[in-house]
């Protein structure tokens, strides 16, 4: 199992006893109301999966969350927090796409928050190195991402959202581009890499399967309304392939595509 | 390399034709002369090219320098400034229909017969392609960026380092590569307009002496100066944007 990541926390904020809540939320954006009163709690250091169709809303729900937006109605509070500024200092974002940056190297693209936080570059590499060898990115540390693989590629923009060393993670479709056996991989992965960094998780996926192996509880989203709560009260510390094919994961399964219609 | 032979192939092929038509009609060399008149002009008159070249040298490189200096200050205060954007960029556009040829005069007139009239010409012809690339690669960095960059600790000046400023170079550089075709044209406005050297100056003098072989040498040596020039940003290019796969260098 890992030991934890991230040796001292560059901007504490609010410690890590921090959960999001949603009430009520509503945003238009063109028009046609894309969230049409969402109520959402997260716990602290809670993972909660949000799954639904393309255009439920999903990817609008975290950017309200994390403070890049500001709802029609309702409120949004992340940690006690309502100011957007103030959601903003608490969240991370990891986009759908990797967003790396093409003229960073592997490494200066995962210590980027550092930076952006104001250290020094050599110091923000220096806390950012040994990360990667931890997390299966050893001898990639200078390449560009052009030369990364997808699934490297998703490591890295998620070793940069660990490292910006914010309580809440926001993660919008993660994995999202990659091949179901990469995909796979990077599951296992990021299960572990949170096991040993606990952080209040908001997972968005369209991938039923993927927010049932990552979080403690699922919501489906539906045209702007959250339409099913699912509790994941199965065991998933087996291998996967048992996992998924317990009886219980299945009923899950079942019962969360069957909300999202 | 191997891109540089059909250029080359091509351009040998129309030096030989020149000079084969020239010889065969018997054209005197002060109406057209022959590339071999051309090519003897380089050297008998190289105490008085050489002189000059290096003048007109050092107006194109301070003068295109300058340029970009100016251009990219200018381009990073309109970048930051919707307001100066709004006052600044019609009133840049206007000024770009005003003829550089009629300027020249008046910046003699301004400043004198010395080098700064010259880098000036230089600069304003160089500049708009530079600022106007600039300011559009700065304003195109990728939203979804500047979002990420928000959630992990980058303020303003951040975004601006780190995403925009690199995500703009590509543009800058294509500004400056055809800013730099321009800087030669620049500094022979600038010395018709009033000069004692440079290349423009000998051209100037050869032509009431029907000095034509020496107008073409000047003007073969001007085009070498502005493809070097071309060459060095294309160099630079590379080194600074080592990221960018396989650009449009041509």
């Amino acid at each position: 199992m890992l030991q934890p990541i991230v040796e001292t926390p560059v901007a504490p904020l609010g410690g890590s006893d921090v959960g999001v809540d949603a009430g009520g939320v509503a945003r238009v954006l063109g028009g046609k109301r894309v969230l049409d009163g969402v109520d959402l709690h997260v716990p602290a250091r809670g993972r909660v999966g949000i799954v639904g169709r393309s255009g439920a809303g999903k990817s609008t729900l975290l950017s309200l969350v994390a403070g890049l937006d500001e709802p029609d109605a309702g409120t949004v509070s992340v940690g006690g927090e309502t100011s957007p500024a103030g959601r903003l200092a608490r969240c991370a974002l990891m986009p759908q796409r990797d967003c790396l940056l093409p003229w960073r190297s592997a490494l200066d693209n995962a210590a980027l928050a550092l930076e952006n936080a104001g250290l020094p570059r050599s110091e923000a590499r220096r806390r950012a190195a040994p990360l990667f060898a931890r997390l299966g990115l050893a001898g990639s540390e200078e390449l560009r991402p052009a030369k990364l693989s997808g699934g490297m590629r998703q490591r890295v923009a998620f070793l940069r959202t660990l490292l910006a060393d914010k309580p809440v993670l926001l993660l919008d479709e993660p994995f999202g581009a990659l091949d179901a056996i990469t995909r796979a991989e990077l599951q296992e992965w990021l299960a572990d890499a949170l096991a040993a960094e606990p952080r209040t998780v908001l997972l968005v996926t369209h991938d039923v399967e993927e927010a049932l192996l990552l979080s403690d509880r699922v919501l489906v989203l539906a045209a702007g309304r959250i339409v099913a709560e699912l509790d994941v009260d199965v065991a998933r510390n087996a291998p996967r392939r048992e996992v998924v094919t317990n009886p219980a994961f299945l009923e899950l399964r079942e019962r969360a595509l069957e909300a999202i219609g | 390399m191997r891109r540089a032979w059909p250029p080359l192939a091509l351009l040998a092929a129309m030096v030989g034709m020149w000079e084969l038509i020239v010889r065969a009609v018997h054209v005197p060399d002060y109406l057209f002369p022959a590339p071999s008149a051309v090519a003897s002009s380089l050297a008998d008159d190289s105490g008085l090219l050489g002189p000059a070249t290096l003048v007109t040298a050092r107006e194109i490189v301070l003068g295109y320098l300058f340029a970009v200096a100016v251009a990219l200050l200018v381009a990073v205060l309109l970048h930051f400034s919707a307001v100066l954007r709004r006052a600044l960029l019609p009133v840049l556009v206007l000024s770009q229909t005003v003829p550089t040829v009629l300027l020249a005069p008046i910046l003699a007139i301004l400043l004198g017969y010395g080098i700064e009239p010259k880098l000036v010409v230089v600069a304003v012809v160089c500049f708009f392609p530079i600022v106007v690339n600039a300011v559009d690669g700065l304003r195109s960095a990728d939203p979804e960026l500047v979002r990420m960059m928000r959630t992990l600790h980058g303020g303003r000046l951040a975004i601006f380092r780190r995403v925009e400023l690199p995500g703009a170079l590509p543009a800058i550089f294509s500004g400056a590569r055809v800013a730099a075709t321009y800087a030669a044209v620049g500094a022979v406005f600038g010395e018709w307009a009033g000069s004692s050297a440079g290349l423009g100056f000998v051209i100037l003098q050869a032509q009431p002496a029907l000095e034509t072989a020496r107008i073409f040498a000047a003007v073969l040596i001007l085009s070498v100066l502005a493809l070097c020039l071309y060459a060095l940003v294309t160099l630079a290019e590379r080194v600074l944007v080592p990221w960018q796969p396989e650009a449009h260098h041509a």
